[in-house]
């Protein structure tokens, strides 16, 4: 085989060391093919697998054999066959399942994703897209650009796929018109700019007879571009980009094979590494220099992105499968809230609200999501609005995760971006996720590592930290019951601070009114600052009406079910109205106030308290008692 | 090497390091595992693999071996020598109803594989409680190979679905299962033949010397070149035995496996013969040669 690779029958010697050598420094160039069914994806790959002699003798006669009895080729050879390799898919004539293929020449190794056409294994298409380097999308040059191409290139552009070759074929079906080429491109061009894909690498091919496959083509003389195999050899990966980014690698595992040895095992995510260097672990926010890199062949001086390495430290640091470590001069951003993309891959829909399992690099977190913002209509690129996500929907979600992560933008690494949501019940793998930004601003931001931790602050005050969260009415009584029970804590000696409604609207939170969104921004601030209160070793004692249930939950789950203590001060709305300590419901009733609680904002009682206070029956005092009670008993 | 000089990994790195990634994934996430081990060229590379990842512990899984009795003498050898050196426990399985039947290749077609291979590999993970079990199968050997996932996984009765697999993205697996299933894992899923001799090229793995050539006693039977490995090998009428200096490019059950012709005595020489040959290595293989999708319908079954 000419110039396209291959290995020359009855090399001596030294040519076979010098390929050998060769092939040591071959690099590899993962790409999956994709377009419209019957556009010819198994033809070509089939054609590149023969054209680079990786098909032989015995392979190729059971191959003829097949042609014979099941071929669409008229016994000519039918390539689709070699890689259609299950029952099903031989019987329908039709590629299910991803089917990965490998070949080489003199200048490259090629794994070959060969992903499903039909609409209904968008998933598969997806993971063949997940780890290439570069797509193929193949177009039938008599059809020319069909839903499937637009499909297809629009996830292989989301998948962060940055190399694409447009593969016209069956060129021989059309007199190998210039023209009809051209016209193919066009229409093409637009669309890739409209959906913002960066370069394009447009080849007119016939899959079926090898032209401009290996060799340029005698026919399109009008072509003066390369062929398929010359581009892909060619081509860079984008290995290069991850080699200039900082050091980053998640934990994957500890090597603790004897109490004198610590070794953080991972594959590096980008960057590079070498003893000596500085680095972060997160999410503890510990610095430490690396000490050595420990392999079986011996330390290693330095190491590069795709590498999986193990790396000792200086110091005895805290660092687990799930940490993150990265250079300490290049902090990357933490989060709880992103917005991201999700492609379905569950007969299962989407359900916002429900919690799935998020695995992202080594970690495994609880993920929510909280709002699909709208679902695409990946042939027209329409946003639709919709409740939920079904089998290979695509759709942009708000997600919010239990604990906060370490992470980039998926188009910036896919290693620190993608994720994937796995159905709790089911365990199921349910959808391929990328993050796009972290909703919270947090840009630059990352936690700093303290010495005196929140047991130290406890210790030294003699309490245990907690959290007495009241919820009810305006006029309920929660100022007053909270202030009396601050009273009786601080006489015990106790270190107690009380948060209430009214003084943290005069500073922090004055910014914010009393429509919903402000409530729950509101709460949020609150339920913050009363953790880092917790986190001084204080009993926070804090007095708001919080009406919605949503919120409260949300507080619940950020200091801890164990340190939070839920109390529904229970006060019926006439009984509130009729006190009407600060004259509100006056007001509200002559209609001075908007969305007042109980009046035109609804008010969701509690549903598993720690604690119900009934005011009608207790006095003050008597309530106050039960809640030290159960707050120190 | 200097830092600066290293911009790019080669072919064999990226493949050794996804490998590393993997066989890490597993000890990592799930409770079990165990690498099954026959003492073949991709076992080795495998296991070569997990001491790489693992240094300076040991695999932290032991080596299990499904064993047919009928395997060549070298092999056993082989394997408990690779075994002792790797500093890991070598467990062997071989199926009771099968030894009690006497189940051979020579009277039992089918069966015997069915029995000591599908059944005996079921029982093993069954009886030691292993929820995975780490194969050197790779996607080039065989079509429906090609299809499956690097975590396959199987139903509690061992079963694979093709057309049930888990999506499988970048390098997230989900190794979460029920009690009863279990997950076949293959490290080596994306090499090739050849990936696999460069890498022992290179690496300088040790592999049982019946993969290269030496004068051994053949005869030749159904097309293929069988070395008579015992005494247990029944002659034909008229059949004699003669030296031919041949080797193996694949290895089972030795009368099942086919020898070629070759004078290949080191690993160079053996990939200058690859690199000219015309027929792929697992033609040699006598159970691969049973209809189209044969291997499809083994493996739902359970087999490897």
């Amino acid at each position: 085989m000419e110039g396209a690779g291959g290995h020359p029958k009855g090399a001596d010697a030294t040519e076979i060391n010098a390929s050998l050598e060769r092939h040591r420094s071959d690099t590899m160039l993962r790409f999956l093919t994709c377009g419209s069914v019957d556009d010819g994806k198994s033809t070509l790959i089939g054609r590149l697998l023969f054209d680079s002699k990786a098909i032989l003798a015995d392979q190729l006669a059971s191959l003829e054999h097949d042609s014979q009895s099941m071929g669409t080729q008229g016994g000519a050879l039918d390539f689709a066959l070699l890689t259609d390799g299950l029952a099903a898919e031989r019987e329908q004539g039709i590629t299910i399942d991803v089917a990965y293929r490998f070949f080489s020449t003199d200048r490259r190794k090629f794994i070959v994703a060969d992903t499903p056409g039909h609409e209904q294994y968008t998933r598969n298409m997806v993971t063949g897209a997940s780890t290439a380097d570069l797509a193929a999308i193949l177009v039938d040059a008599r059809k020319g650009i069909l839903t499937q191409t637009r499909r297809h290139s629009f996830l292989v552009n989301l998948l962060g796929i940055r190399n694409v070759v447009l593969a016209v074929n069956k060129m021989d079906l059309v007199g190998y018109s210039a023209e009809r080429f051209s016209e193919i491109v066009a229409e093409y061009s637009r669309f890739a700019k409209e959906i913002d894909i960066k370069a394009v690498q447009a080849i007119p091919i016939s899959a079926l007879k090898g032209d401009n496959l290996v060799s340029s083509s005698p026919h399109t003389p009008w072509y003066d571009g390369p062929t398929l195999l010359s581009y892909l050899e060619g081509v860079p990966s984008n290995e290069s980009r991850l080699q200039d980014s900082p050091f980053r690698m998640a934990v994957q595992w500890v090597n603790r094979p004897h109490p004198d040895f610590r070794g953080f095992t991972g594959q590096i995510a980008s960057g590079h590494v070498k003893p000596g260097d500085p680095v972060q672990i997160l999410p503890s926010g510990r610095h430490t220099t690396v000490k050595e890199i420990p392999s079986f062949d011996g330390p290693q001086s330095t190491a590069i992105a795709g590498q999986s390495v193990t790396l000792t430290f200086e110091d005895e640091v805290d660092c687990a499968r799930g940490d993150l470590i990265t250079a300490a001069n290049a902090p990357i951003e933490v989060a709880n809230q992103f917005s991201a993309t999700l492609v379905w891959m569950s007969e299962d829909a989407m359900l916002s609200g429900r919690p799935y399992l998020m695995k992202i690099g080594t970690r495994t977190v609880m993920a929510t999501v909280t709002d699909l913002r709208y679902e695409l209509n990946v042939n027209t690129l329409e946003h639709l609005a919709s409740k939920t996500l079904s089998l290979n929907a695509i759709g942009l979600v708000n997600i919010s995760t239990d604990r906060p992560i370490p992470f980039e933008a998926y188009a910036d690494n896919p290693d620190l971006g993608g994720f994937i949501l796995i159905d709790v019940a089911t365990d199921s793998t349910v959808a391929a996720g990328m993050i796009r930004f972290a909703l919270r601003r947090a840009r630059n931001i990352h936690w700093q590592a303290l010495d005196i931790g929140r047991e130290a602050h406890a210790a030294l005050k003699n309490q245990k930290p907690a959290v007495v969260w009241f919820t009810g009415l305006s006029g309920a009584g929660k100022s007053t019951i909270a202030n009396l029970v601050e009273k009786k804590l601080y006489a015990m000696g106790k270190h107690t601070f009380l948060l209430d409604g009214d003084n943290v609207r005069q500073g922090l939170n004055r910014d914010l009114g009393f429509t919903a969104a402000s409530r729950v921004e509101n709460i949020r601030r609150v339920g913050e600052v009363a953790k880092l209160m917790t986190d001084a070793g204080l009993i926070v004692l804090t007095a708001f009406i919080s009406p919605f249930r949503s919120e409260r939950q949300m507080v619940r789950e950020l200091i801890g079910a164990e340190e939070f203590f839920e109390v529904f001060v229970c006060t019926p709305l006439e009984v509130a109205e009729a006190r009407d300590v600060k004259g509100l419901y006056k007001k509200a009733r002559a209609g001075q106030i908007e969305n007042f609680t109980g009046i035109d904002s609804p008010y969701e009682v509690p549903v598993s308290p720690e604690l119900i206070i009934d005011t009608v029956n207790l006095t003050a005092e008597e309530a106050a008692d039960q809640i030290v009670a159960m707050l120190l008993g | 090497m200097p830092a600066a000089e290293i911009r790019h990994l080669t072919h064999l790195q990226r493949l050794e390091a996804e490998s590393i990634q993997i066989l890490r994934e597993v000890v990592a996430e799930t409770g079990n595992p165990v690498m099954l081990y026959s003492a073949g060229k991709d076992s080795a590379c495998m296991l070569h693999l997990a001491k790489k990842a693992f240094w300076p512990a040991p695999p932290p899984f032991p080596l299990l071996h499904i064993d047919t009795t009928w395997k060549f003498s070298a092999m056993y050898e082989a394997r408990d020598k690779a075994a002792k050196d790797a500093g890991v426990e070598l467990l062997v399985h071989r199926n009771p109803d099968a030894v009690e039947r006497g189940i051979n290749p020579f009277d039992h077609g089918t069966l015997h594989t069915d029995l000591w291979k599908t059944e005996g590999l079921r029982q093993a993970l069954d009886k030691f409680g292993f929820d995975v079990a780490f194969g050197g199968a790779r996607r080039d050997e065989e079509k429906s190979r090609a299809k499956e996932r690097i975590f396959s996984f199987r139903a509690a009765n061992h079963r694979w679905d093709p057309r049930n697999q888990r999506p499988e993205l970048w390098k997230l697996y989900n190794v979460r299962k029920a009690k009863d299933q279990s997950i076949r894992v293959f490290p080596l899923s994306n090499w090739t033949e050849l990936d696999v001799w460069e890498y022992i090229q290179l690496e300088g793995i040790e592999v049982v010397p019946l993969y290269f050539a030496a004068l051994r006693p053949v005869v030749e039977r159904n097309g293929l070149t069988i070395v008579i490995d015992d005494d247990r090998f029944p002659l034909g009428p008229g059949e004699l035995p003669e030296m031919k200096s041949v080797r193996f490019r694949t290895l089972g059950c030795y009368p099942l496996t086919g020898a070629v012709d070759s004078e290949a005595t080191t690993v160079p020489q053996v990939i200058q013969e690859m690199l000219t040959a015309t027929t792929s290595e697992r033609q040699g293989r006598a159970i691969d040669r049973e209809g189209g999708a044969s291997m499809e319908t083994k493996k739902q079954v359970g087999y490897f």
